[in-house]
């Protein structure tokens, strides 16, 4: 019975303080932004009115918000599709599509493997910092200054609003991929050898192993990276507002949801309206993690 | 709570922690936090004042001679050491006693914000920059000391002459919320077309008075292939809209901006403001530096340095910002918008001036008298002139500059300023609704490189206009 006592006691001093900061910085902040959500506080003021739904109203007819949602949306499909593509292909490569006789990855694959981390190490500001200076849309632009060398005009990849939206998917993908290679490749590790070789014995090529027992196998650790980089791609903002120009443009072509709250919170001072965007992208949220925790939910294979 | 950060030895008086005092104030933080974090605003009485100062000629607020005078600086174009090497030690050979805290920061509203919001904001902000705090959220909410008083007082120099009498009557229009002057706007920001006078010398170019002369002369630059014709900041296009708002008004008068500032049916879609859109466009599609759309001021700027692009277009700060960049011989210039056609209403030499660099002082300041008294005494001639030339611009205070050697950009505008006399505009929707500001430098942008038509333009920014007419949570000012 003490034993018991002390033993709660225990693990009580243990959680109290985790779940005291999580209860104050994280669920009270996200609580008070629902209240605030029906104000029309302006971020400056003690007193804000309450005003009730009011703002939630005003967002339906807010055609930029929605473009941002969209922008999301489109992030949503094409972040996680691209990144696992490049992912599997890559950490198929370095560790077992290098061909010949068992599972080998290709000639100097430790290299690649820690060459492809290097994007995870970097800050997201300085990514995009990076690539302000590599899509530049004069000569000194590292994609720009070989076009236009080669005689072409120079590609506004940041400038272009028809093409902005894709640089900053490109770049996403760019950031993302490594971590997954690596990720993809734990999982790769934890198959037993046995089964490529049996495989092989049986006449599989590279791409019938890839497809009947790579991909099968792997698939858990696939959806864990689906759900990951679609909550990447929900809440994407420091790349968006940092690296594009005018915060999300040209013309709004590249703006999210985060950056729409930024910009009405502290351009536009209307707090209140944007704590209302904010408890949209709450339940975007939501709602995502809940969908792909049903559709995911599957047997585990046993080896 | 002691602080675990203090590394040993630092304080030798102070007892050095035990491994169970630390443990015990590492707890009791999570709880000092709970106070500490709250999302929203606190609901607290604004600091006391303490019994007022009596008032004299000499000390018109009541300045209390001992207490602690707070002043933020924004850290932009115009750096923030003109503030301590000019203003405060001005200030302090009338008040020694009181200790003025400097700060500075390129993010005014992620420093301030959250002490408007706590209830003690400082005693002066320069409220100023791209993170500036929005004014019209300020004065809605009686943030904003009333600086009428100010205006009244005597000034520094001459307690005969009254502050307003001393200021460009624009300060006083661009500093009044609903009635209520609020805001000093410090420096005049001229607005033109920038040049190197020295190019143009060797050249031959002529600086054009109308605009088939400023075509041609963006033809014969672009013929010359030596470098670009014009270019913006292709990255804010607000640089480009000046002076497209600037020529609207010289085609059809000030009243074609004071219609767009007032959100009247149909402004953005005028005719001059049609004339206007179309004659740039025709710039952006045919005489642009290339990539400009993808660069921003610094890089156009410095494209000018090197020679590389004739024109662009600009305000009275360029010359201090690019100091580091710009060689020896490069002599800035500015002329003003060239004439549309002969009968454009308003004459040649028309220029957009406007007050920036904007200095209020917080009601709920703890000590807003010593705001007030900082300001009569930057207003001062010495420490207006000393500004100016410092920085290398255009003071609002009548005659600061007078007898002190002006850079040649500097020297440009304030002839041009001074041939404009009565025919200076300017508009004030982008301060006030920051929304059609963002609107604007989007679709204008897409102007230039050609995505929008210029009627689609001007139909998009009406559009926006529109909305925000009808948009009870947004405050509407008129002029």
């Amino acid at each position: 019975m003490i034993n018991r006592y002390r033993r709660g006691l225990f693990i009580i001093a243990f959680l109290a303080a985790p779940v005291t900061l999580y209860l104050v910085y994280v669920i009270s902040p996200y609580a008070q932004a629902f209240y605030i959500a029906t104000t029309d506080w302006r971020g400056v003021t003690a007193t804000p009115n309450f005003i009730g739904f009011d703002n939630f109203v005003r967002l339906f007819s807010d055609s930029i918000f929605w473009k941002a949602v969209t922008h999301n949306g489109a992030l949503l499909l094409l972040l996680p599709l691209l990144t696992i593509v490049i992912a599997l292909f890559f950490a198929f490569l370095l560790n077992v599509g290098g061909g010949g006789r068992g599972a080998a990855g290709v000639p100097g694959s430790r290299f690649y493997r820690v060459v492809f981390f290097f994007p995870q190490v970097l800050a997201v500001a300085v990514v995009a910092v990076l690539f302000q200076q590599v899509f530049r849309p004069d000569g000194s632009g590292m994609l720009n200054g070989p076009l236009m060398a080669l005689g072409l005009r120079p590609v506004g990849f940041l400038s272009d609003p028809d093409v902005a939206f894709w640089s900053v998917l490109g770049v996403m993908v760019w950031q993302a991929v490594g971590f997954y290679v690596v990720l993809f490749s734990a999982g790769l590790a934890s198959i037993p050898r046995d089964m490529f070789e049996a495989a092989q014995i049986d006449g599989a090529g590279r791409v019938s192993l890839f497809f009947r027992i790579t991909l099968p196998l792997l698939w858990d650790t696939v959806q864990v990276a689906w759900v990951y980089l679609g909550i990447l791609a929900l809440d994407v903002f420091a790349i968006v507002w940092v690296m594009t120009d005018q915060h999300g443009g040209p013309d709004f072509s590249t703006t999210v949801m985060a950056t729409e709250i930024y910009r009405n919170a502290f351009t536009y001072f209307r707090f209140g309206y944007a704590s209302a965007l904010g408890v949209v992208m709450f339940f975007f949220t939501v709602g995502f993690a809940v969908l792909s925790l049903r559709l995911s939910r599957r047997e585990r294979i046993e080896y | 709570m002691p602080n675990p950060f203090d590394p040993p030895g630092a304080s030798s008086d102070k007892p050095r922690l035990s491994r169970r005092e630390l443990l015990r104030g590492a707890a009791l933080m999570p709880v000092a936090g709970a106070l500490a974090a709250c999302a929203t605003p606190a609901g607290k009485a604004p600091a006391q004042s303490a019994a007022p100062v009596a008032t004299s000629a000499a000390n018109p607020f009541g300045v209390a001679a001992d207490r602690p005078l707070e002043v933020w600086i924004f850290d932009g174009g115009f750096g923030h050491a003109y503030a301590k090497d000019i203003h405060q030690p001005l200030f302090a050979t009338k008040y020694p006693k009181v200790e003025i805290k400097h700060n500075s920061t390129k993010e005014i509203t992620k420093v301030l914000q959250p002490r408007f919001a706590g209830g003690n904001p400082p005693d002066v902000i320069d409220n100023s920059g791209a993170g500036a705090m929005d004014m019209g959220a300020l004065a809605q909410d009686g943030q904003l000391q009333d600086l009428g008083p100010l205006l009244d007082a005597p000034s520094w120099d001459d307690p005969g002459t009254k502050v307003r009498d001393t200021l460009d009557p624009a300060v006083i229009d661009f500093g009044t919320y609903d009635g209520k002057f609020h805001v000093v706007g410090y420096v005049n920001y001229i607005h033109g077309i920038w040049y190197s006078q020295k190019v143009f010398r060797d050249n031959g170019w002529q600086v054009p008075k109308t605009w088939d002369e400023f075509v041609a002369l963006c033809e014969t630059i672009k013929k010359s292939g030596k470098m670009a014709p014009f270019t913006y900041a292709g990255k804010h296009p607000q640089y480009l809209y000046e002076p497209l708002m600037t020529m609207a008004a010289k085609i059809g008068g000030k009243e074609v901006l004071v219609n767009l500032d007032n959100l009247e049916d149909g402004a953005w879609t005028a005719e001059p403001m049609r004339q206007s859109a179309a004659a740039w466009a025709e710039i952006g599609a045919k005489y642009l530096m290339e990539g400009t759309a993808g660069l921003d001021h610094v890089q156009t700027q410095t494209a000018q340095n090197k020679y590389k692009v004739a024109m662009l277009p600009s305000g009275s700060w360029l010359e201090n910002e690019q100091k580091t960049t710009t060689p020896a011989d490069f002599e800035y210039g500015m002329f003003p918008i060239p004439d549309f056609t002969s009968s454009d209403k308003l004459p040649y030499g028309t220029l957009h001036s406007r007050p920036g660099e904007t200095f209020l002082v917080p009601a709920k300041a703890a000590n807003p008298q010593a705001g007030m008294e900082y300001l009569r005494a930057m207003l001062s001639k010495k420490a207006a002139g000393d500004f100016s030339e410092l920085v290398r611009t255009v003071s609002v205070v009548k005659g600061a500059g007078e007898g002190r050697p002006l850079s040649p950009g500097a020297k440009s505008a304030t002839e041009a300023l001074a041939a404009a006399g009565e025919n200076t505009v300017y508009f004030r929707w982008r301060n006030w609704y920051a929304q059609l500001h963002d609107e604007a430098v989007a679709a204008t942008g897409e102007l230039m490189s050609g995505g929008l038509t210029p009627e689609k333009y001007l139909e998009r920014l009406q559009k926006k206009a529109d909305e925000i007419k009808g948009d009870s949570s947004i405050k509407k000012y008129r002029r």
